[in-house]
């Protein structure tokens, strides 16, 4: 009788927390979203929170579609207010969006992040096309004797590839398919080399599918290794390996130039300049997606927005260039300022 | 006579051959615990030898003066705190005058600098106007020089630290102007994405509020499903059903515990996200099986003598268990509960589920405020571009092991000290 009732005291007060807290109002502002643009939106939420009598928002790292998931669940204190991503909203999320209620939502873009292959310093630099990096890492590859044949991947080194590049067999340590990094690793490098065939060029035209198909599958026999999210780690195994090349963020390169060096690509190397101004190939832009009919709810909302769009944060010279991330040029910072400024909302 | 001798001498032949079969067993057993404490000896080692640094800290002597004219405005807070720490550290280097070279000058410090100004100011509005010698806290990229982390005869393109920085710091170092001090940020402050302002009390606030709300659910609910199954339940299939379920969910990988935590409490009963409340729920779901197994095998080896004793007096079934066999069956109850509450200190995946893996600067003040636990900072710091951070990782881990050692030897002694031989 006593454990009955015990357990009914249980079910009882659980169910009791449960009713009263529900409700509360929530007085800091709550972020998900990319793990990209998580080290750069910290970086504004702790300014914010140091330099404002706000509380400091609370950031989650659950990657670009997790992050909209959680962000288009509904309106109310228990739903975030500001999803951050390293790709731009897909059709279909806005749609799950509008289906939950989310109506109007403000897209912000902060500016860009390269993604960089590089090897230990002390290691010859890497000279790679677009074309190149395709014929190392896809699974499968236009035959060279039968360009409309496609064909297991047959190379083993570097100088099978391309006959300027070094023999080293190829290895590459890079992100698992459930990274933003590799998403746009792929579509931009591994799609951008695909596309120089004339032949998947036409595969393109006639059945996009199967192009992404060919350009997007890595290949499985142990070149390219799958070296987890953690691209601390990357860096601290291509010290030990100095045959392999990493895939990673610019920030990652930035922090660590004493150990690593970024491979040229497409002749260009992987600077702050050339990704600003977009002629190194592998850059991708970062966004931030604000839910509009939090904004007069949440406190701080606007003050927050105000900050991250600000000239000492997200200009040429603010804090969070210092970080890694390259900024955007001054007429498209003035554009996205105007659109946070007034609010203005994607248009369906 | 002759059948005895052949008796012996069977036994004598084989006596070598057992005396080295247990000769060699006992070496594989030494080897075995020999290869346990090198991996043992490496993790620690390399743990601490990475992060042993991370207890000092870089501090830079400055004379700011609180100018006047700073603070005209009358609202302390929008004061420009950073124009003090730049304009005297410029003062101490007159000959700096390009904007370039007035940058690198000014990254020698910390951000955090500013801050702990401001925080002094708001504490003693007196000293407006006033000039005073203070350590302030330097940058991580000169934190990292300082403790040799960063190799000066690289070319400059190569480090973090340029050629006029070096020259800047040497002559800091040669008036005496820069020390390295006990890292007192690392205990009192919440994480920071600076990884000289980043601190693990937040997370160690964050761990120990869900662990307290563990412990309160899980050790009541856990005794009293092990009290009720080994004493009092009927022996049929649904104890039987119920016994193997428990011991199946001892096994069953914590991210389940996640994920169930977030569909029941988060979706269905709405609780907020990201709290300790959420937090220790889980993990108080993930805890019972391990309590209720060992406080069960903890009444198992109560002697019945002592419960037949009792009622042979005249206790009653409730009297017998509260006043004869809970108390003896406590210690190891206690036991179990200490190292189910250890394996939930060093859990992350379950938290991962219901949010707790976040960047969150404010200290956790109460069961609803957002929060993270020790181990999910070591995983977001593990994960942080800055080189700093590597040492604060390992610095981190070393806290953690701490906490665990100190729980694990409260298990022992509390074994030691109540333990009863029969």
């Amino acid at each position: 009788m006593k454990i009955k009732g015990l357990i009914v005291a249980g079910a009882v007060s659980l169910a009791l927390v449960g009713a009263t807290s529900a409700q509360a109002a929530r007085d800091y502002i709550s972020i998900v979203g990319s793990s990209t643009v998580y080290p750069f939106a910290t970086v504004v939420a702790e300014q914010f929170g140091k330099t404002t009598n706000f509380k400091t928002p609370k950031i989650e790292s659950t990657g670009s579609g997790g992050g909209f998931k959680l962000f288009c669940a509904g309106v109310g204190v228990s739903h975030p207010d500001i999803t951050n991503a390293s790709r731009a909203v897909k059709k279909s999320e806005l749609e799950k969006c509008a289906a939950n209620g989310v109506k109007d939502v403000i897209e912000v873009k902060v500016g860009y992040d390269g993604i960089v292959m590089a090897n230990a310093k002390g290691a010859k630099p890497m000279d790679l096309s677009l074309k190149d990096i395709f014929l190392a890492l896809a699974k499968q590859v236009p035959n060279p004797d039968q360009p409309d044949q496609l064909i297991d991947n047959p190379y083993k080194t570097w100088k099978d590839v391309n006959p300027a590049l070094p023999a080293n067999d190829i290895e590459v340590l890079g992100p698992p398919p459930t990274s933003g990094t590799r998403d746009a690793f792929v579509e931009l490098a591994m799609e951008g080399g695909a596309k120089k065939f004339d032949s998947l060029k036409a595969l393109r035209k006639s059945d996009k599918k199967a192009f992404r198909n060919v350009a997007h599958t890595m290949r499985e026999d142990g070149a390219y290794v799958e070296a987890g999210e953690n691209d601390n780690l990357i860096v601290q195994k291509l010290q030990a390996n100095p045959a392999a090349l990493g895939i990673f963020g610019f920030s990652f390169l930035d922090q660590n130039t004493d150990v690593v060096q970024g491979s040229l690509i497409d002749g260009q190397a992987p600077t702050f300049e050339a990704i600003g101004d977009g002629s190194y190939p592998v850059s991708r832009p970062l966004y931030f997606y604000v839910k509009k009919a939090h904004v007069d709810v949440i406190p701080g909302m606007k003050a927050y927005l105000a900050e991250f769009t600000s000239e000492k944060a997200w200009g040429q010279d603010g804090y969070l260039a210092d970080k890694g991330m390259i900024p955007m040029g001054d007429d498209e910072r003035n554009k996205f300022a105007s659109d946070v400024k007034n609010l203005n909302p994607i248009k369906m | 006579m002759t059948e005895k001798r052949q008796t012996i001498t069977v036994i004598e032949k084989g006596l070598n051959k057992r005396y080295r079969a247990e000769k060699r067993f006992q070496k594989f057993g030494i080897a075995a615990i020999c290869s346990a404490l090198l991996f043992l000896a490496i993790l620690f080692i390399s743990i601490f030898s990475k992060g042993y640094t991370a207890f000092q800290q870089t501090y830079i002597q400055l004379d700011i003066v609180f100018s006047e004219e700073v603070f005209a405005d009358e609202n302390l807070a929008t004061a420009n705190f950073p124009k003090l720490v730049k304009d005297s550290i410029r003062s101490l280097f007159p000959e700096v005058t390009s904007r370039r070279d007035k940058k690198e000058l000014d990254y020698l410090m910390s951000s955090g600098a500013s801050f702990t100004l401001q925080k002094m100011v708001r504490e003693n509005p007196s000293l407006i106007g006033q000039e005073k010698t203070i350590w302030l806290i330097a940058g991580d990229d000169v934190d990292m020089y300082m403790k040799g982390k960063i190799n000066p005869n690289l070319p400059e393109s190569d480090r973090r630290i340029s050629d006029k920085q070096l020259e800047w710091l040497v002559a800091l170092e040669k008036n005496g102007r820069i020390e390295k001090r006990f890292n007192t940020v690392l205990f009192t402050a919440g994480d920071s994405r600076e990884p000289e302002l980043a601190g693990i009390l937040g997370a160690v606030k964050g761990s120990m509020l869900t662990l307290l709300i563990t412990l309160v659910l899980s050790f009541p609910i856990g005794v009293a499903a092990a009290v009720y199954l080994e004493e009092f339940a009927p022996a049929n299939k649904w104890t039987d059903m119920i016994e193997i379920n428990i011991n199946n969910l001892a096994a069953v990988p914590s991210i389940i515990f996640g994920l169930l935590g977030l569909a029941i409490f988060i979706n269905f009963f709405s609780l907020p996200r990201s709290t300790p409340l959420v937090g220790g729920l889980v993990l108080t779901l993930m805890t019972l099986p391990t309590i209720i197994i060992a406080s069960r095998a903890s009444l198992k080896s109560v002697p019945p003598s002592i419960r037949e004793a009792a009622l042979g007096v005249g206790a009653s079934k409730l009297q017998t268990i509260t006043h004869h066999v809970l108390p003896l069956a406590l210690p190891g109850m206690l036991t179990g509960t200490i190292i189910g509450m250890a394996q939930a200190l060093g859990e992350t995946a379950p938290l991962l589920m219901i949010g707790m893996v976040a960047f969150i600067v404010d200290v956790p003040e109460g069961f609803t405020d957002p929060a993270t636990a020790l181990p999910v900072q070591i995983f977001l710091w593990s994960d942080s571009p800055e080189r700093a951070f590597t040492e604060r990782t390992s610095a981190a881990i070393m806290i953690l092991l701490t906490f665990l050692i100190f729980m694990n030897a409260t298990a022992v002694y509390l074994r030691k000290r109540f333990e009863i031989k029969w």
